[in-house]
């Protein structure tokens, strides 16, 4: 984990979304799939805390080394609206990467990545390490609308093959993720499993995954107080593995990549 | 400090477990946290790793649990002190807030302090009516010192969705929000007491704050909330003190306590002068 002051390279409109380019080589060097940003707020402003996003891209090498990319929802609250309207050349305090990365298969090949919303801005680095370990890659990405699915086109130049879902059926198939995932799972020849998504979602394809025995890595999506481990507020319910009850762990340094269990709402737990 | 520590494992409340207000957070955590057996063989000793001393919060809702903490945590060479979180549930006597007594508080902090080799502190509930009534109690009863104040009790909703924004829906609150709501608690108790070892809590984010919070007469400050957005947000607030401490031309922060001089009269298209 690193602090650095970092510089706007450039923001750029994506669909509903603002997709942010920082200057961060110390950070960018380090950063793996799934990981994330916490991004201070400024200086004088009621709200206090940083605000969390997960590494869409980050360049090593070319032109482009040492920049990181996120994506932010403006209208996810004056915070994000904020960094959502923060021009090119302006600061920002960024600490990161933080949290575990997605780890890759060693001899299964074929991974389906499957998202929804700005969640997905994360699957395209997961991508592109994959298809640099020679591993196939094929892709759901939903949406409540058209203008929520995140880089649907860039997907298909990642991707053998991308489902599109929306829930008013206005990009690709009328439904959400959970709907495309046994004919992408067979159409793909599946054997990984990696999803993001909010927690009913994830429970779900969880579900999919034991029955069909695939192995799988969730990444949760639960707000955060500090984003490295002091906190304890972005808690997740995780059964043990004796069946007494369950431990509160912490989306930030325990996850957000969690094995699947993780998805599983504990005895206990009120989130059910 | 460590965080609050209760005999059992606590696995916490359901999130959502934070929300920001204006200057501050609202939270609740349901004090989760691994229970005093796992605490002193891992995370007490995780913690001291590099050298520091650690303060120790113990919690609980009988005199019992208390007891049991004190004396789990003596002989420790890694605790410098423990902390009494008086804030929570009294089971015993079925009062909302167990520190918020001096009956109670006399009691509890009277049998830690007996027991206790290194240095007690109990730390006042953040909403309470007599203030210093209670520092005084907790002297008596043997504590080394107070700690002013827990965060008080909180809740934050949401008009447009109707609902609470935690999920246990109340929670306390912290942050910059409450540094005058700790300027005034010190600056009362330090008056009253002026030989009781004070330690400030709730709002010191930077040098300037705990400069202030030492003039009122703390002996020492807690840098709480401020460690979410800056995790090296102590080193900062210490430097922020030796740099003052530098300038005034004073050996020991013990210097700037008593230091505090009458308001002055700024004019009124003035800003007010900050200190100098």
């Amino acid at each position: 984990m690193k602090r650095a002051r970092a510089e706007i390279l450039s923001t750029r409109k994506v669909g509903v979304y603002q997709s942010i380019t920082l200057v961060a080589p110390e950070i960018g060097e380090r950063a793996r799939p799934g990981q994330f940003l916490a991004i201070a707020m400024p200086e004088g402003r009621a709200f206090i805390l940083r605000r969390h996003f997960s590494i869409h891209q980050a360049s090593r090498r070319g032109g482009w080394a040492g920049t990181l990319e996120f994506v932010v929802d403006p209208s996810a609250g004056a915070g994000t609206g904020w960094l959502a309207a923060a021009r090119a050349h302006e600061f920002l305090d960024v600490i990161g990467p933080l949290g575990k990365a997605f780890s890759y298969p060693k001899r299964l090949t074929n991974c389906l990545l499957v998202a929804e919303g700005r969640g997905a801005a994360s699957l395209f680095f997961l991508a592109q390490e994959l298809l640099a370990r020679h591993k196939r890659v094929d892709m759901i990405l939903g949406g409540r609308a058209l203008e929520t699915v995140f880089k649907p086109i860039d997907a298909k130049r990642l991707a053998q093959t991308v489902a599109v879902m929306t829930a008013d059926g206005s990009l690709g198939e009328r439904g959400g993720v959970l709907d495309a995932l046994p004919d992408a799972a067979a159409r793909a020849a599946a054997e990984v499993v990696y999803a993001i998504a909010p927690a009913p979602i994830l429970r779900a394809i969880a579900a999919f995954c034991r029955v069909h025995r695939l192995p799988a890595q969730v990444a949760i999506e639960e707000r955060m107080g500090c984003g490295f481990g002091l906190c304890n507020t972005c808690v997740v319910p995780v059964a043990r593995r004796d069946g007494s009850g369950y431990d509160n762990l912490r989306a930030c340094v325990d996850g957000p990549v969690f094995s699947p269990q993780a998805a599983r709402a504990p005895v206990g737990s009120s989130r059910a | 400090m460590s965080r609050t520590i209760t005999v059992t494992e606590r696995v916490g409340s359901d999130v959502p477990r934070i929300a920001e207000s204006p200057a501050g957070i609202v939270w609740e955590t349901g004090l989760q946290n691994p229970g005093l057996d796992a605490f002193v063989s891992g995370e007490l000793l995780r913690l001291a790793r590099g050298g520091a001393r650690i303060i120790v919060s113990i919690g609980g809702e009988t005199l019992e649990e208390y007891v049991r903490m004190t004396s789990a945590l003596q002989g420790r060479p890694e605790v410098a002190a423990i902390e009494i979180h008086l804030s929570g549930r009294d089971d015993e006597l079925d009062r909302a807030v167990l520190g918020a007594h001096a009956d109670r508080l006399n009691e509890i902090v009277g049998a830690v302090a007996r027991m206790s080799l290194v240095p007690v502190f109990a730390k006042l509930p953040g909403a309470c009516d007599d203030t210093v009534g209670l520092a005084r109690t907790a002297v008596r009863a043997g504590a080394t010192g107070v700690t002013l104040l827990a965060s008080p009790p909180a809740l934050g909703l949401e008009a447009t969705r109707d609902r609470p924004r935690i999920g246990i829906v109340t929670g306390w609150l912290s942050g910059p929000a409450l540094k005058p709501v700790t300027l005034r608690a010190v600056f009362d108790v330090a008056q009253a007491l002026p030989a009781v070892p004070v330690i400030a809590s709730g709002g010191v984010r930077t040098g300037e704050d705990a400069v202030e919070c030492l003039l009122a007469g703390a002996w020492a400050v807690q840098v709480g909330t401020a460690t979410l957005t800056d995790p090296a947000a102590a080193v900062t607030v210490a430097q922020g003190i030796i740099r003052r401490l530098k300038t005034a031309g004073l050996a020991s922060p013990a210097g700037l306590r008593g230091l505090l001089r009458p308001a002055e009269h700024a004019a009124a298209e003035e800003n007010p002068a900050p200190a100098p």
